[in-house]
């Protein structure tokens, strides 16, 4: 296979995520949809480093995998925190910021 | 043979992806995630990059979604309301979500990169394993590596403080 399919796949799945977050309410789905648009980006960092033949690329998506995860234990963490105060899981509902 | 593999989890990746935006309970979201995991973990076995493939299943589709399911099971099934706040909402994303497909492609393909066709140069037999990774991770990219424990110490502390029950409204967290 050249890299070009796995290059327009990773495209289409980091579109599918982007969608997915315009389109959710639920702050745990849009947490997903964000997975899933950074795992599209590690898909093409791993298909480039097979294409110059060198390892550096799967180096940097393990570091994206790292952030990732991070992302996420903070991220859950705040909708147990939201949880716990009785809020709305629901980002339309969640606007005291908004001016 | 090669194709086939892609193929199938090329779908698998896809239809991964696009259950988990569709499917109205957050649980099924999350199982949907697993299987566009072990997807992309196939495709990264494809693109001779096993240890990266191995810490996709170790990492993402055990310890993260673990971590998915026991929150989605604390904070339970939230229906989504259908009431959109913007006219149109699940019709324009799709639209939106496609004309960013339509721009990355344009973008990738109109290049020229030359070896955009190609499946990338004959790599030699120690390419990918752990071991390579491991020589890459601890010689040239020693302090990324160390950045990255220390984010994830921080994210960690991070976490507990924001999640911990609060046993008096004045006491510390």
């Amino acid at each position: 296979m050249t890299t070009e399919w796995y290059i327009v796949l990773s495209a289409l799945l980091f579109a599918t995520g982007a969608s997915g977050v315009l389109i959710r309410r639920s702050p745990v789905v849009i947490l997903l949809c964000l997975e899933l648009m950074l795992n599209a980006g590690n898909l093409a960092l791993i298909a480039f480093s097979r294409m110059v033949g060198n390892e550096e690329g799967q180096v940097f998506a393990l570091i994206v995998m790292v952030v990732a995860a991070c992302e996420v234990v903070v991220g859950l963490g705040l909708i147990v925190a939201i949880f716990r105060r009785r809020l709305p899981l629901n980002v339309d509902d969640l606007r005291e910021l908004r001016g | 043979m090669e194709e086939v593999v892609f193929f199938v989890a090329a779908l698998g990746a896809l239809g991964g992806a696009i259950a988990v935006i569709a499917l109205r309970n957050p649980f099924y979201s999350v199982l949907a995630l697993v299987v566009h995991l072990f997807s992309l973990a196939a495709l990264f076995l494809l693109l001779q990059a096993e240890f990266a493939a191995a810490a996709q299943i170790v990492v993402y589709a055990g310890a993260v979604m673990v971590l998915y399911v026991f929150v989605v099971a604390y904070v339970g099934g939230v229906e989504e309301p259908t009431w959109e706040p913007i006219p149109g909402q699940r019709l324009l994303a799709p639209l939106l979500g496609l004309a960013l497909f339509v721009e990355l492609s344009i973008a990738v393909l109109g290049s020229s990169l030359a070896a955009l066709g190609t499946g990338g140069p004959e790599v030699e037999a120690g390419f990918g394993t752990p071991e390579a990774i491991g020589r890459l991770l601890l010689e040239k990219f020693l302090v990324p590596f160390e950045a990255a424990s220390l984010l994830l110490l921080l994210a960690t502390v991070g976490a507990v403080v924001l999640a911990a029950r609060r046993k008096k409204a004045g006491a510390a967290a």
